[in-house]
């Protein structure tokens, strides 16, 4: 595999780290690879936007950071108009779609938008939407394995949530699976009601 | 002609001998200055307390005080200026067996050291400090001390010092000491029975000894030498055990108040810090007895 | 000796850098850390601080930074290995203990992540700007060792490291991350107890009726005692002869701040530590350390793409300088090329060591961020020409 660079970003308190640091692990810990995390700290990091950097690839990693993203995860609006300008030409678009609108996209851009919020409200907690993106994002780009991303999942989170956030991973990923199953003309349908 | 005799008969010494490094002696203490009555005190206190010498550790900071760690023959650290404290911390808590003493000055303790004083003291170390108090900075020659009474010239203070002063016995009482106490270097009795009561006393423990300086503060202020100061602190002085700490300001020709004014027992660090890991990590909390490597 | 099972965290991890430094002086042995909040270093003792207590010792948050910094020479001197963790303005404040602990011998860690500076400059924000002041920042002459890794990996490898240096040669060890190594999570292997190697305290075990606290032994390096074993000994930052007593005169200061100098320059060789790759036959060597090296490594791919035969020469022991190596180096290349986010420090030193052999080509970064790895590459294909 050649570097694969993600950038997850959203406002803080959307556990944005957290999902990258999912995915990082999942990779590095997981299935032996090697992926390094950076991310945006500062006083921004509370509450404002908050942004995280992993870079995957089966060699060891020198240069860590994210210039061109492959793929890019966005779960709110000022995150989008923020870093989807940086996204590589063909790259892959995962968006909360309740909170972000799209607009002046690359037309060579695959978009994936999935409810995430809503569907961590239908379990109960909101705040699992992070965990909703991670397997909504296992689902669409087969980046990482669903078996390692869940181990990471299990590993990440406070053990009385273990339960929770599993679900909302394989809802998340069932969500996925379900819109990448879909024609392409109908995604493409999709994203362009989404503009 | 026997008194003599007993005096160059070298099977008889000093009784304080054993406890100075004699190869460092004579010391650069000036005549008439009260830090090797002090000393005397302190040594005659290890007498009494009955503690193991080996398990004492004494730390200074700078100053003529500072010197103390140096001419006593125990484990001794000479360390930065106002820093004895926070060195003391983590000795103690390193090795926890051992009586760690801080021995040092006003301006060390109070002006450059004091936010280490007093947060030793919030957190109940249980270290024991010695204070010696002389109103001045002495080794540098004679400049205004936090303690420094108003009036009283300086070389700093040339016309006069116009700043108000410590208390030290109030700020080491409100910062929640387990033990405060004052006494001159004229009340050697009493001074080594509070020593060696603090030698064995668990928790924050705090004396201030009213010391002088002939060479650069009564000198400079017409008090005398240091017979004179003798008289005039046993004129000045007050025995108030008990005396609330807020009472006891010095001011430059006023009443001394000495005495032991706070004896307290409350939890010191290492048991608070014990009782609440346990209390939180049980079986997982690892307590233990030193931090010695190998 | 190897390492106390108690502090090593057998496995592989996905943490950053300043978890892993706090791994590394776990399983190095250290049992006490006194520390002072301050970003972006806070979370090397916050760690410490959670782990500790089920591991067996202490940490204590101190008053500030002067405080922790000798509160842990107070705790190496009462028998425990013992570090503080801090950054740029916290790191000036440790000065005079630095060189307390150099002038007394103590053997301990000192962790700096760097951020941008001078003063408060940028708290959150990456600079490797303090490299002359872990070399030259308490007063008076002495020398130092320092390191610095460029992942969270050596973050805990050289950790160890560290705390191996500063037993064996009885001296403060700086180590130097920065922001970005600190904040960078990665996978981190923590070996088994048995395979990591730690340097035992050199205590002696003279009566103490013989035992003198600064007499060096033959590398230079004395023997040291513990409070609360019958030593009775006397340590002082004071200028001091063998016995520990202060002796204040022009002969023993020679003899003293030379032999603390002697001890590590004449180890040179044996604390000349660099990655090298591609320097045998190399036009240029791109000489760096920390993050930047990792941003060079792309500018280094980029010049030999276009045929620049481009060494590397990564600095993982800054201090002592690798004096004798770069000036072997520079025989060979035409020029040396150094990034560094600062306005060029470690620069000074190549050209220095060079000697004139080679051309040396300072790539500075204010700080805040790190370089492009343009500009590496665009000072790569000026060397060259």
């Amino acid at each position: 595999m050649q570097l694969t660079e993600i950038r997850t970003a959203g406002f803080g308190g959307q556990g944005v780290i957290l999902s990258a640091m999912i995915i990082g692990k999942a990779a590095s810990i997981y299935e032996d690879r090697h992926a390094t995390l950076t991310q945006s700290f500062g006083p921004e990091a509370r509450g404002g936007a908050s942004s995280a950097q992993v870079v995957l690839s089966d060699r060891p990693i020198a240069y860590p950071y994210v210039t061109a993203p492959d793929v890019l995860i966005v779960m709110s609006q000022e995150a989008y108009t923020r870093f989807a300008p940086e996204l590589k030409d063909n790259g892959i678009l995962i968006v909360e779609e309740d909170l972000v609108r799209i607009s002046q996209l690359k037309p060579t851009v695959r978009v994936y938008g999935v409810p995430a919020t809503r569907l961590a409200e239908e379990l109960g907690r909101r705040m699992v939407l992070n965990v909703v993106m991670v397997g909504f994002f296992a689902a669409v780009t087969g980046l990482v394995s669903p078996d390692a991303l869940r181990r990471a999942v299990v590993d990440s989170v406070p053990p009385a949530t273990r339960d929770l956030n599993l679900r909302a991973f394989d809802k998340g990923y069932e969500y996925g699976l379900a819109k990448v199953s879909t024609p392409v003309e109908e995604t493409e349908q999709a994203s362009m009601e989404l503009e | 002609m026997s008194a003599l005799l007993e005096v160059t008969n070298p099977e008889v010494t000093n009784p304080v001998e054993p406890f100075l490094r004699m190869e460092r002696i004579p010391h650069i203490w000036c005549p008439g200055c009260g830090i090797g009555t002090t000393v005397n005190c302190f040594t005659r206190a290890l007498i009494e307390s009955k503690v193991d010498l080996d398990r004492v550790a004494i730390v200074s900071g700078i100053g003529c005080s500072g010197r103390v760690a140096g001419y006593l023959r125990l484990d001794s650290f000479h360390t930065t200026h106002g820093r004895a404290i926070p060195f003391a911390t983590g000795l103690k808590l390193a090795n926890p067996s051992l009586n760690v003493v801080v021995y040092s000055g006003d301006g060390d303790l109070f002006a450059i050291g004091g936010n280490h004083l007093i947060h030793a003291a919030r957190r109940n170390l249980d270290i024991k400090v010695i204070c010696i108090n002389n109103l001045i900075y002495a080794m540098t020659g004679g400049q205004t001390a936090p303690t420094t009474p108003g009036e009283a010239i300086t070389t700093t203070a040339p016309y006069g010092c116009y700043e108000p002063a410590f208390n030290l016995c109030a700020l080491a009482d409100s910062a929640g000491a387990s033990y405060v106490a004052r006494w001159t270097t004229y009340h050697v009795r009493q001074l080594t029975k509070s020593m060696s009561e603090v030698m064995r006393k668990r928790g924050f423990c705090f004396i201030e000894i009213i010391s002088p300086c002939p060479t650069l503060y009564q000198r400079r202020n017409k008090m005398g030498d240091g017979l004179d100061t003798m008289k005039y602190y046993k004129q000045k002085s007050k025995v108030r055990h008990g005396a609330p700490t807020s009472e006891l300001a010095i001011t430059k020709d006023g009443e001394i108040v000495v005495g032991k004014f706070v004896d307290r027992d409350r939890p010191d660090y290492l048991e608070l810090m014990r009782s609440r890991l346990s209390e939180q990590l049980g079986d997982r909390y690892v307590e233990t007895e030193n931090l010695v490597c190998s | 000796m190897q390492a106390d099972p108690r502090g090593v965290l057998t496995g592989v991890h996905f943490i950053d850098g300043d978890h892993a430094c706090c791994e590394g002086a776990l399983a190095a042995g250290a049992r006490f850390a006194a520390g002072y909040p301050i970003t972006p270093s806070t979370e090397v003792v916050e760690r410490f601080a959670a782990r500790i207590p089920t591991v067996g010792g202490t940490f204590i948050q101190m008053e500030d930074e002067l405080a922790a910094s000798i509160a842990i020479l107070g705790a190496v001197w009462g028998g425990a290995k013992a570090f503080t963790v801090t950054s740029g303005p916290g790191f000036s404040l440790m000065m005079e203990h630095i060189g307390f602990a150099a002038m007394t011998e103590t053997p301990c860690v000192f962790v700096n992540v760097q951020r941008g500076g001078p003063s408060t400059g940028l708290p959150t924000l990456p600079a490797q700007a303090d490299m002359m002041q872990a070399r030259w920042g308490s007063h008076g002459d002495y020398e130092i060792i320092a390191l610095s890794p460029n992942s969270p990996q050596e973050c805990f490898d050289l950790t160890i490291k560290a705390f191996n240096l500063a037993e064996q040669y009885r001296t403060p060890v700086m180590f130097m991350m920065d922001e970005c190594v600190g904040h960078m999570t990665e996978k981190v292997v923590i070996p088994r107890p048995e395979d990591i190697e730690i340097y035992p305290r050199r205590l002696t075990r003279k009566p103490p009726s013989e035992y003198k606290p600064y007499e060096p032994a033959e590398d230079l390096v004395p023997e040291m005692a513990h409070a609360g074993n019958g030593y009775r000994f006397h340590v002082t930052g004071l200028t001091h002869d063998e016995r520990g007593y202060p002796a204040m005169n022009a002969a023993t200061q020679d003899r003293l701040v030379r032999r603390l100098k002697e001890k590590i320059r004449a180890a040179e060789d044996r604390l000349t530590f660099v990655d090298e790759d591609g320097v045998e036959d190399a036009q240029v060597i791109v000489v760096s350390y920390g993050i930047t090296s990792r941003v060079a490594e792309r500018a280094i791919e980029m010049a030999r793409q276009k045929g620049v035969k481009t060494g590397r020469c990564r600095l993982i022991g800054i201090w002592p300088f690798p004096e004798k190596r770069i000036r072997a180096l520079a025989q060979r290349a035409r020029a040396f090329v150094v990034p560094e986010i600062n306005l060029g420090q470690i620069a000074r030193e190549v050209e220095r060591a060079a000697g004139g052999h080679a051309r040396t080509i300072s790539v500075t970064h204010a700080g805040g961020g790190v370089h492009r790895p343009e500009d590496i590459f665009e000072a790569i294909m000026e060397a060259a020409r």
